[in-house]
């Protein structure tokens, strides 16, 4: 797992992780590359991350991929990435295409949903959380259900 | 005491709670006029790791952090 407080150098992280997953007698490397794409007049996104939850939960997918014989990677950036740029790269590297096809969805749609990191909208140089687009984590609203 | 942090952007400053339990957090957060509506749909770790009932008892020195809702990517 690599985080940077920047854009991500998409050339550099997929170059070497591909470089890796050729050592390792795999017949498959696939990544997912997030890019920041225009929309309702943004000019960046941002991104908080909460690091220990983070890896504990990036921990979980790894030891999951090593049950069918992969490995998984992933990057993400912390503060703004301007439209255009990347904020997100994961991979699966598997020795059989099926694995890591599968793999690769489960492994970016968890994250979506489950990851601690939380997004902003930058307008006019202002970061706006983006509430729509967020999903209350799995095991959220205990303390909603605390008090009745 | 029991340290209870707001992760995201909740942007409240983390507090030290005399709590014993996730049900007195609650009714801490239900109290407060703008943490009220993070109670509902965040999730809870205890120590850095999640939680899923709020019968979950505290002890003095336990770091609470409060995870909103999240969208990585």
């Amino acid at each position: 797992m690599e985080l940077y407080n920047t854009p991500l150098n998409v050339q550099e992280i997929t170059a070497r992780w591909y470089k890796e997953s050729a050592t390792l007698n795999c017949g498959a490397f696939i990544t997912f590359i997030g890019t920041i794409r225009e929309e309702n007049g943004i000019e960046a996104l941002s991104f908080d991350i909460y690091e220990p939850i983070l890896k504990s939960w990036f921990e979980k997918w790894q030891k999951r991929a090593e049950q069918k014989g992969a490995i998984v990677k992933m990057a993400h950036s912390i503060g703004d990435v301007p439209i255009g740029a990347s904020s997100y790269i994961s991979a699966v590297v598997s020795p059989k295409r099926r694995a890591a096809l599968e793999l690769i969805d489960e492994f970016v749609e968890d994250f979506k949903a489950n990851a601690p990191i939380w997004k902003y909208d930058v307008i006019d140089g202002k970061r706006i959380y983006a509430k729509d687009r967020s999903t209350p984590m799995s095991g959220a609203g205990i303390l909603g259900k605390g008090i009745k | 005491m029991v340290k209870v942090e707001f992760l995201g952007p909740i942007g409240k400053d983390s507090v030290e709670l005399d709590i014993k339990s996730l049900k007195e957090l609650s009714i801490y957060m239900y109290n407060d006029k703008e943490l009220k509506n993070w109670a509902e749909n965040s999730a809870v770790a205890v120590n850095d790791s999640i939680v899923t009932s709020a019968d979950f008892e505290l002890k003095d020195g336990d770091r609470v952090s409060i995870l909103p809702p999240v969208c990585g990517g």
